[in-house]
């Protein structure tokens, strides 16, 4: 039932104050008054109560279970972390910055850690998002080339297995999207990338461990050409999970960082967002950074406005300061020993898990099962599929039968029937071996009773829906019929 | 081995995870990873306990004033109004809170139905056909508006009134200059404070592809939308900026025939945060529904028939159209439009207008009270519950040291316009009582 369905006329879920302030005339013209009050629906406070409640308990999250989507980093959000955030609701963000030195200290000083683990020389935590990011990054490089006068550099390389949002994002930032074929390996290919690699070629975009969960180890090399082409280096920050306290991007040769607060730091996902995705840059890119810039003169800590050459405002105000709070609150806990046992054992749990399903499904990129993976791993269900008819969506959704979250299907495009699995440090060994099982389960039915599975899910809130008539007749809003 | 309280891993399970492996040591798992560092080099503390990280944390939290210990003046974008207990206790559900964007919607029905729910409810604010999932506020909807409204017309100019939010302005120039993009800006009145429409007049012509105004506007006037829609060609793309709030009283924009609607939502029932996390809402015609940015939830059904909800028109979107996409945004802020939809539902029909009456008779009040006090508004036209009036020379001053009373006074506008030196940005809400006013005015004077 939508709540439209559960009002009725004249119920009530507010309560105001008596209102003391004389009536005064609005005197605004009649024709800019709304003629129909906006149908919201009518409800008391226990109806919200149930309505939210009843829809909360349809969704998997975290906190339920085992939520291993590739490159989304699904890890525990601590409690801790919102509780901290909470304590700060209240602030305005045009007080004056006396009022507010406690908030710009924290934000002062997030920058400072998250630097230091990037391995970069400033940084803006504006960004609202990976993409938000991402845009901001090739802004930056965009803003850099052009204040050289290096006007030719119009074309962005990208690899084949690159997350959607980053030719998205260097196309909005108004670059030419190169894509560039993966090798054999699933690596970068050197010799493709020297092929593509001109004076036009303004950044190439790398994720690092890639999107196949390995590490592109060219990676100094990749640097070098890049840089002796005139080109920057792009780090898409979604798997920075995999290298911390082991590796630092700035320190590879990359010039521009970009961090998913959301995903490495432990900020909760929330459905889809806010998220936070800061951007680290070096020295020479730093004054092209968006405004405002947090810094710190003696004691005090101010917002910067004064930087001539910046790209500009990205959004409104400062950032999403609630989920900065609880990034900071995550880094404290963990410390750098933390941050970095977090790393190692995310990519203990991906080796481990990837060795347990190879057993009996096939690992992309990986013909003999033992080459090491970072933090996540691609198990490719193409040979499943030709064997039994069953497609990586099927073995997604009897999954959910079986209580998990569906790993990321159909991702890396590069791998047809891709299951992209990271399992993230905050789970344990026997959760993994039980998802493990429950793949294996799913395998033995496949070639037993394949049909079952086309059938999937069956123990969910509702069942396969049908969204090829949803696109092609949409049904957008809720309306009384 | 030093124990994490979110790390389940005991040195038991690494040894057989290891064995298992066929790898002798974590080490043996980064061969790839160029040694650049020694973990030890890191300048980051060492692990705290939770205790220890609250402390902290609470520290830090005290080195501010926080506006629920203070007589709030201030708008300009973020409002402070109540958000009833409830709203909150509903949006912190563990499973609104730790789920990810609904791609398996199977299990993703609650955060599905109450996305679709939102984009009803903006859909009545706004008076338009749909509204999508959310962006990540005013300005960066905004932004993507006029991005929009280029597709849309193929035309790569876009007008955008002067009394726009200006960091709505500058994000906007941020978003569209790369896309080669002109943005010209519509002067205002400066005895109204609406947009001029002789300029706007004079500026429109057939290289225009959108044209933007803020409803009510960054001074708190309210803007003339049948005015401004008569004086658009018909092709030309009609964008408004519209606070949530104040749509719960005025026309809606669809009724003028906006083509878009956007802006920011935090008054929706969000916690001002210090500017963020709010959202953007985004709302259009369905004309147009396949050139628009972002999610959008659609109804549909079940294989046995049951109704459901997805995520339709995708093809629109970055994962699979990537360069080609209307827009790159992939995270959105779906956790605070379903704060809003909570909001929107205990509030209801009635409390918003509520809301919505009582923020602007108090406003009006203030504005009276000002003036015989010898203040002088600086607009003529018609406001809602933000009004500009000349504060004096020395406000600045003045408002910094109200703060020490517990007044955070009108914003001094010098801090966006040169111009307007001693003149401030008045806001009220459901939240300001008459003593409040009364202490302004006795602090102001």
């Amino acid at each position: 039932m939508t709540i439209f369905e559960r009002s009725k006329k004249g119920r009530r879920a507010y309560s105001f104050p008596e209102y003391d302030v004389p009536e005064v005339d609005l005197k605004i013209p009649e024709h800019l008054m709304r003629s129909e009050k906006a149908e919201l629906p009518e409800v008391y406070e226990v109806d919200v109560v149930r309505h939210y409640t009843e829809l909360e308990a349809k969704n998997y999250s975290v906190d339920r279970g085992f939520y291993p989507l590739g490159s989304c980093t699904m890890k525990y959000n601590p409690k801790l972390n919102e509780d901290m955030s909470a304590l700060f609701r209240w602030l305005h963000p045009y007080q004056p910055e006396e009022t507010i030195q406690g908030a710009l200290k924290l934000m002062y000083e997030l920058k400072e850690m998250l630097m230091e683990i990037t391995g970069t020389d400033d940084m803006t935590l504006v960004p609202s998002a990976g993409a938000h990011g991402e845009l901001t990054g090739m802004l930056i490089i965009r803003a850099y080339h052009l204040d050289r006068k290096d006007y030719k550099r119009s074309k962005v390389i990208v690899p084949d297995s690159a997350h959607g949002t980053n030719p998205a994002s260097a196309a909005m930032a108004g670059f030419k999207v190169v894509e560039l074929k993966s090798s054999d390996e699933g690596l970068v290919d050197l010799k493709e990338l020297e092929k593509e690699l001109d004076e036009t070629t303004a950044a190439i975009m790398l994720t690092n461990p890639n999107t196949l969960g390995y590490f592109e180890r060219d990676i100094l090399k990749i640097a070098e050409m890049a840089h002796e082409a005139g080109a920057l280096l792009y780090y898409d920050g979604a798997n920075l999970n995999a290298i911390m306290g082991r590796a630092r991007p700035g320190d590879m040769g990359f010039d521009v960082v970009h961090l998913n607060l959301h995903k490495t730091f432990s900020t909760p996902h929330g459905m889809g967002g806010p998220g936070s995705g800061p951007i680290g840059v070096k020295e020479e890119l730093r004054e092209f950074l968006p405004v405002p810039v947090v810094r710190k003169d003696g004691d005090r800590y101010y917002l910067d406005y004064d930087l001539p050459k910046s790209i500009g405002m990205v959004r409104s105000f400062y950032g999403n300061f609630g989920v900065l709070v609880k990034a900071y609150t995550y880094i404290l806990t963990m410390g750098r020993d933390g941050l970095k046992m977090a790393s190692d054992m995310a990519v203990l749990n991906a080796n481990y898990l990837k060795k347990l399903l190879s057993e009996f499904y096939p690992i992309a990129y990986d013909k003999d099962g033992k080459r090491a993976c970072m933090h996540e791993f691609v198990a490719d269900g193409t040979k499943l599929l030709k064997e039994t008819g069953v497609k990586t969506l099927d073995v997604a959704k009897a999954l959910l039968d079986r209580g998990f979250h569906a790993p990321t299907v159909y991702f890396p495009l590069i791998v047809h029937e891709a299951l992209m699995i990271e399992p993230t440090e905050t789970e344990s060994k026997e959760t993994l071996e039980a998802f493990a099982n429950a793949l294996k389960e799913i395998v033995e039915e496949a070639k037993k009773n394949p049909q079952s599975l086309k059938e999937a899910p069956k123990n969910t809130p509702v069942r396969r829906l049908d969204e090829a008539t949803a696109s092609r007749k949409p049904i957008v809003k809720w309306s009384r019929k | 081995m030093k124990k994490y309280t979110y790390i389940p891993h005991t040195e038991e399970d690494i040894k057989e995870m290891l064995a298992t492996i066929g790898a002798k040591s974590i080490d043996d798992l980064f061969v790839d990873v160029p040694k650049t560092i020694s973990p030890e080099s890191l300048k980051i503390p060492e692990s705290k306990d939770e205790l220890t990280v609250r402390s902290i944390v609470e520290s830090l939290a005290k080195k501010n004033r926080f506006l629920n210990e203070m007589r709030v003046f201030m708008g300009a974008g973020i409002y402070y109004r109540y958000i009833p207990a409830v709203v909150y206790h509903m949006a912190s559900k563990p499973n609104f809170v730790t789920a990810y964007t609904p791609y398996q919607a199977e299990v993703s029905q609650g955060t599905l139905q109450a996305l679709f729910e939102y984009q009803t409810m903006i859909s009545e604010l706004t008076g338009m056909e749909v509204t999508n999932a959310s962006m990540y506020d005013g300005a960066s909807a905004l932004a993507e508006a006029m991005l929009m409204t280029v597709r849309v017309s193929k035309k790569k100019k876009v007008l955008m009134a002067a009394n726009i939010h200006p960091e709505y302005v500058r994000t906007t120039k941020t978003y569209v200059t790369p896309q080669d993009i002109e943005v010209v800006m519509v002067d205002y009145d400066k005895e109204t404070g609406q947009i001029d429409l002789e300029d706007l007049k004079k500026k429109l012509d057939d290289t225009v592809g959108g044209v933007a105004v803020q409803y009510p506007n960054f001074f708190g006037i309210v803007e003339d939308l049948k005015a401004i829609k008569e004086v658009l060609p018909e092709k030309t793309m009609f964008v408004v900026a519209a606070d949530p709030i104040a749509l719960a009283l005025l026309e809606p924009p669809g009724k003028f025939g906006a083509d878009i609607v956007v802006g920011e939502g935090q008054a929706l029932g969000n916690f001002p945060s210090l500017g963020g996390p709010g959202f953007g809402f985004f709302s259009t015609s369905m004309k147009h529904v396949r050139m628009m940015p972002g999610r959008l939830i659609g109804q549909t059904r079940d294989v046995d028939g049951k109704t459901g909800y997805v995520m339709i028109l995708q093809t629109r979107e970055q994962h699979i159209r990537r360069s080609k996409a209307t827009s790159n945004i992939c995270s959105n802020h779906a956790h605070n439009a379903v704060m809003a939809a909570i909001y929107m539902s205990t509030m209801g029909k009635e409390g918003v207008v509520e809301v919505a009456r009582r923020s602007a008779n108090t406003a009006h009040y203030l504005a009276k009270a000002l003036q015989e006090k010898g203040f002088k508004l600086t607009f003529k036209g018609p406001f809602l519950f933000e009004f500009v009036f000349d504060a004096g020379e020395d406000y600045e001053k003045k408002w910094k040291d109200m703060v020490e009373k517990g007044i955070l006074g009108p914003l001094p506008m010098e801090r966006f316009f040169e111009d307007m030196k001693g003149k401030a940005l008045a806001a009220t809400t459901e939240m300001i009582k008459k003593e409040d006013i009364d202490a302004l005015l006795e602090a102001i004077a």
